[in-house]
């Protein structure tokens, strides 16, 4: 497998210049290769997870709990503007 | 060229709590940023924890759409970079899903495939200023083309951050504008028998997500036309109309249309190009870590089944057989659990004056009495008076009161005693022999001038 590093710095919101495009590709694909070893090993029979935990159904009631005052959910904000939080244009 | 439409529809749950943390999910109108903590801001370190109301809620839903049920499910992240997802990611379902394959008929007979039913977090709502000019134009996407160059700055408010929202994706069997109002509106009228949703659009409660393509030859077309920002039953009629339109005409000239997601801007009356459609995988869609899967017993989905309202179908069958109404009535007072509900309450108190369901179906339905103002009782009571008087004379009435009078001289003489339960007797036979057709104070006066 090859990474397509291009397209993994525009998914990541990531500005790349040049020379930091090469070294990262270079570094993923040795992350990759690496990875790639576990194709190595036999999973026949062994049953396919997403997660080690072992736990199920961790779920809870739909009750309220407390939330954040407005000043203390925008504390740690770079600026804000009537309660909101204010970013640069998105359009 | 035949249109093949499929529909994507968001379906905001009216759960107390939020999907995975206790903040208050009821933001509509409050004060902008007050309903958040740290799993809903996407603080680092904090654990999402899924509500189960929603989930069951959602099972419910897929059950009502005739879905299966699988007995494992799990949460994926959904990888985007917006400043509405303040994770970075949305968590949702990919390929296991709560809910599978279920389906509804329209009126015409025609069936329409659900592909699944699944959960998700609602984002939070952007609002656009420009410079000093306010223009609070807030999408429920945030997806909103801005075409205009002025200096501005986006706000965020995370009240809705985190809401349930569950997602309900059709296959592509729509072919018209038509099929497609009448199975949004099946939709609202289920999630709201159901009450798992105020499915009001104009607040957001119900969002739609058409995508639109034109067929040549009878197969999937190789692109497709997703429609965002459509808050009304009419704009979805409007916007696909529109769509395929347009479409009709880039294909004449032998070209394909550009896959894209567009939006209906209603001011214009059409759609409006807002971004290439990002391939499914670009999501890089992963198993959710922090969220174990759920997996269910039988017995659990059989109880959530028994715990399900009356379904419209099931109303509607209902209302037919035991009142004796026809297509058409039934349909109108099905139409809302409130109408029906209140119908019923009337024919309850009705039964016990000889006043039948069919009478109160007819009169609801021609005077369309305010359902908050006049209680149940209180129409029965202006049924029973609209319908006295009716084609009997004073003089017909005399003439009974004598003759009942005459013929139970035993309870001439208990009513003179005092007893009131004979006057009652002999009101009751007056009523009788003038088969029922007359207020019973009017008997109440004949028998007493009578008996003067
Ligand atoms: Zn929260």
């Amino acid at each position: 497998m090859k990474i397509n590093v291009k397209h993994v710095a525009k998914l990541a919101n990531l500005p790349l210049s040049n020379e930091e495009e090469k070294k990262f590709e270079k570094q993923l694909n040795e992350v990759l290769s690496y990875v790639e070893k576990l194709n190595e090993k036999d999973v026949e029979n062994i049953e396919e997870t997403n997660q080690t935990t072992g736990l199920e159904n961790v779920t809870r009631e739909d009750i309220n709990t407390i939330c954040f005052a407005q000043d203390e959910a925008l504390s740690n904000s770079k600026k804000n503007h009537n309660g909101m939080f204010k970013i640069p244009k998105i359009f | 060229m035949k249109p093949v439409i499929g529909l994507e529809v968001h379906i905001e749950l009216k759960t107390r709590s939020k999907m995975f943390c206790g903040c208050s999910a009821d933001y509509f109108g409050k004060k902008p940023n007050t309903h958040t903590c740290p799993v809903c801001l996407g603080l680092p370190g904090a654990l999402p924890v899924p509500n189960k109301k929603a989930i069951e809620w959602c099972v419910m839903l897929g059950m009502a759409l005739n879905c299966k049920i699988p007995h494992f499910s799990k949460f994926d992240r959904k990888n985007y970079f917006y400043p509405d997802l303040p994770k970075g990611y949305q968590i949702s379902q990919y390929d296991e899903p709560f809910c599978v394959n279920g389906s509804i008929k329209l009126s015409t007979g025609k069936k329409i495939r659900i592909r699944r039913v699944h959960m998700e977090e609602d984002t939070a709502k952007l609002v656009h200023e420009l410079g000093n000019q306010k223009s609070t134009r807030s999408t429920s996407s945030g997806q909103e083309i801005k075409n205009q160059k002025d200096e501005g700055y986006s706000l965020i408010d995370f009240n809705r951050s985190g809401v349930p929202l569950a997602e309900i994706v059709t296959e592509p069997d729509f072919d018209d504008a038509k099929d497609v109002k009448e199975y949004l509106q099946k939709i609202q009228q289920i999630a709201r028998y159901l009450e798992i949703s105020n499915a009001d659009m104009e607040k957001g409660d119900m969002r739609l997500e058409p995508n639109i393509s034109l067929s040549k030859d009878g197969k999937l077309p190789s692109y497709k036309i997703e429609v965002k920002n459509i808050n009304s039953f009419r704009f979805v009629e409007k916007a696909i109309e529109f769509e395929i339109r347009r479409q009709t005409e880039i294909l004449q000239k032998g070209q394909t249309p550009i896959q894209e997601t567009r939006g209906w801007d209603e001011a214009k009356q059409k759609t409006i190009s807002q971004r290439t459609k990002e391939e499914a995988s670009d999501y890089r869609y992963f198993p959710e870590p922090d969220i174990p899967p759920i997996r269910w017993a039988k017995s659990q989905i059989s109880n959530l089944k028994s715990q399900m309202r009356e379904l419209p179908k099931e109303k509607f069958k209902r209302f037919k057989k035991d009142y004796e109404l026809s297509d058409y009535d039934t349909e109108i007072l099905t139409r809302e659990t409130t109408i029906a509900d209140y119908f019923e309450d009337a024919v309850r108190i009705g039964k016990n004056k000889n006043i039948d369901a069919k009478k109160i179906a007819k009169f609801i339905m021609n005077r369309k009495p305010s359902i908050e103002e006049v209680l149940p009782a209180k129409l029965v009571r202006n049924i029973e008076s609209a319908t006295t008087y009716v084609n009997i004379n004073e003089e017909e009435i005399k003439i009974t009161v004598k003759k009942v009078l005459k013929n139970n001289s035993q309870a001439v003489e208990d009513f003179k005693k005092g007893k009131t339960q004979a006057l009652q007797y002999l009101v009751g036979s007056v009523m009788r022999a003038l088969k029922g057709k007359v207020d019973p104070r009017v008997v109440i006066e004949a028998i007493e001038n009578e008996l003067k």
